[in-house]
């Protein structure tokens, strides 16, 4: 199990590596870093920049000059804020972890027992009803359900009731001068994780229905209902089980997914994290955020899609064989 | 069709060659797919009313009533009225050209690039074939949406970069399952036939492998379709779509999203609608085609 984590995190360094590579000349070929300089019309200023970014030579020079100073964490300064890169990411971290906790633990919980029941009571009522509703949640584009959202849950029962505050907040994650866990925290998030979690819990659902019937009609169920095994017992102790693994990997897989959802959802409720600030960078170009944004961005998925395969290893002791 | 049509087009069918005979009875499978056949009639409805809006459209695009100004669904302006006076159905329906023409046209070019790039990676297999997917691998590293949106406010946007923007990420997935299906079709007796008969790569790709991809074709080339869409409107909303004074339904959307919280909410949920109507009729059409296609009936 050891040297198995181990060849997977080495294998995930070329990965990352070759990646930025990719996004650093994706960036450099499409945006000019020097755009907001050249207004200010001064050469000295623009040639000591272009110098300090080695912009006069090859993008591999560009690319490996632009590493060294990201991996001893000399991120640069915003074109835009004048505050430090580092600083900048580091800040909004933070609300958009606590979005994708939140969301991916609620949308694994709905999605898993949607699964399950769906599975067991196939082609029921409720299974009819739910896979309907996941069709309408993959068709839709997740910004309109959330806009229909604050609609139907905040801004129409404050009006309807004349309420002094909507039920549910719908602008960041916190009151002003309210922190930390409590309720107003509550009815800041319920909005946003839900906007955040529809489309994923859509195909998570089906994908884990799939792997529960496909459990469900495989040998070892068969061999258990024949020797009298409780029905409860196979449906949790040996199908949920076994459809654990494909699942883990699906939802480990849609991390990037997850983080362009986030993007979104923060824009919809004014929440300062990560995606607010890729959007308010690109607007302004401000390459010296995108990219280590994108950088972050990436580390932080394959570093998902590792953890999935670390946990499908351990979910299933055939892979680790390979 | 009535039943004794369908009886007589079966004798044609034993008499005629199998070509055609295939094709009338993918058409019987598509129509017993009852779902698929209704959401084919939505789409043409659709495409009809959209591309033929400067016909069919109650009111020219753009034409403003301000002294009418803002007024909720009524017999006159079926979908009501936006705060200039114009009619909203009929901004919906231009708008539609634009969002249904990302749609087709990003399908398209990406089912093309990615059945190419992928059935030669399949069928070369070895170090080709692994680059292609390590390649493919890399896509899936950053959030879509945000490289989405970076290529098309680098390049600037309008329809024709969204279009690009889209493809260059959309290839990806027909590609891999294309990959897949060549990579275990390459091993199937006809194939070694056709090799053993001296027919040429181009030629056992073209007419021995291709024809067998229709199924995993069509429900991709859905799946780009309703993909395209979506990600058309969440570009606009997120300010890199479609600019004014071009529409689509993105667009319409993401304007729209100011009125939450107003009186005019409402004109919030029709562009939204058209955009769920048409992707779930899409989505519809590629499970039936997928059924219709897949030769062994066998399908998850």
């Amino acid at each position: 199990m050891f040297t198995f984590i181990i060849r997977r995190v080495l294998y995930s360094i070329p990965v990352i590596l070759v990646a930025s590579f990719v996004l650093f000349w994706a960036v450099r070929s499409t945006f000019d870093p020097l755009a907001k300089l050249r207004q200010a019309h001064d050469p000295s200023v623009i040639q000591r920049e272009i110098e300090r970014l080695g912009l006069d030579r090859s993008i591999v020079e560009q690319y490996f000059l632009w590493l060294k100073a990201f991996v001893t964490g000399d991120w640069g300064t915003s074109s835009r804020t004048g505050s430090p890169v580092f600083q900048l990411i580091g800040e909004a971290l933070w609300p958009t972890a606590q979005l994708a906790f939140w969301g991916l633990l609620v949308a694994v919980v709905i999605a898993g027992a949607v699964s399950v029941y769906s599975a067991v009571r196939r082609y029921s009522l409720g299974d009819n009803l739910l896979t309907g509703a996941s069709y309408l949640g993959i068709a839709m584009p997740a910004f309109w359900f959330g806009l229909i959202l604050i609609q139907t849950f905040a801004v129409w029962p404050k009006e309807q009731f004349g309420l002094a505050e909507p039920p549910l907040y719908f602008v960041g994650l916190h009151s002003p001068g309210e922190s930390g866990f409590n309720l107003d925290y509550l009815r800041h998030l319920v909005l946003p994780v839900a906007a955040l979690m529809i489309a994923l819990v859509a195909t998570w659902s089906r994908f884990g229905r799939a792997a529960m019937l496909d459990a469900l009609s495989s040998d070892y169920v068969r061999t258990a209902r024949a020797k009298g095994v409780p029905r409860r017992q196979i449906i949790w102790r040996h199908a949920v089980r076994n459809s654990l693994a494909p699942f883990v990997t699906v939802v480990a897989l849609d991390a990037a997914v997850l983080i362009g959802g986030l993007v979104v959802t923060e824009q919809i409720f004014a929440i300062p994290g990560m995606g607010r600030l890729f959007l308010d960078s690109l607007v302004a170009g401000d390459v010296f955020v995108l990219l280590p944004w994108m950088i972050v961005v990436a580390i932080a998925v394959v570093i998902c899609n590792l953890l999935a395969d670390i946990g499908y290893a351990l979910l299933d002791p055939r892979v680790r064989l390979r | 069709m009535s039943g004794a049509g369908l009886a007589g087009n079966e004798e044609l069918l034993a008499e005629q060659g199998a070509q055609q005979g295939s094709a009338r009875q993918l058409l019987r499978r598509f129509r017993a797919h009852r779902l698929a056949f209704a959401s084919t009639i939505v789409l043409l409805v659709l495409l009809v009313v959209c591309f033929g809006a400067d016909w069919i459209a109650p009111f020219p695009q753009g034409k403003q009533d301000l002294l009418l100004g803002p007024t909720p669904p009524s017999l006159e302006h079926l979908l009501g009225t936006d705060e200039l006076g114009r009619d909203f159905l009929s901004e919906i329906l231009y708008a539609g050209r634009i969002s249904l023409a990302i749609g087709l046209f990003v399908a398209l070019l990406s089912t093309f690039v990615g059945t190419a790039l992928g059935a030669v990676a399949g069928y070369v297999g070895g170090t080709p074939g692994e680059l292609l997917m390590r390649i493919t691998d890399l896509f899936l590293i950053v959030p879509a949406i945000a490289l989405l949106a970076v290529i098309v406010q680098g390049l600037g946007p309008s329809p024709v970069t969204i279009v690009f923007a889209l493809t260059a990420l959309g290839w990806t997935y027909i590609a891999r399952v294309v990959r897949a299906q060549v990579l275990s079709l390459r091993e199937k007796d006809f194939i070694e036939a056709a090799r053993g008969i001296g027919a040429s790569n181009l030629r056992i790709i073209v007419s021995h492998l291709l024809p067998n991809l229709a199924g995993v074709l069509a429900v991709g080339m859905s799946l780009a379709v309703a993909s395209a869409i979506i990600a058309e409107s969440t570009l606009s909303f997120l300010g890199f779509g479609v600019q004014s004074p071009q529409t689509s339904w993105g667009s319409m959307l993401s304007q729209a999203a100011g009125y939450v919280g107003t009186p005019q909410v409402y004109l919030l949920y029709f562009p939204g609608l058209f955009i769920l109507v048409t992707v779930l009729a899409v989505n519809f059409i590629g499970d039936g085609l997928r059924d219709a296609l897949d030769p062994q009936g066998k399908h998850l």
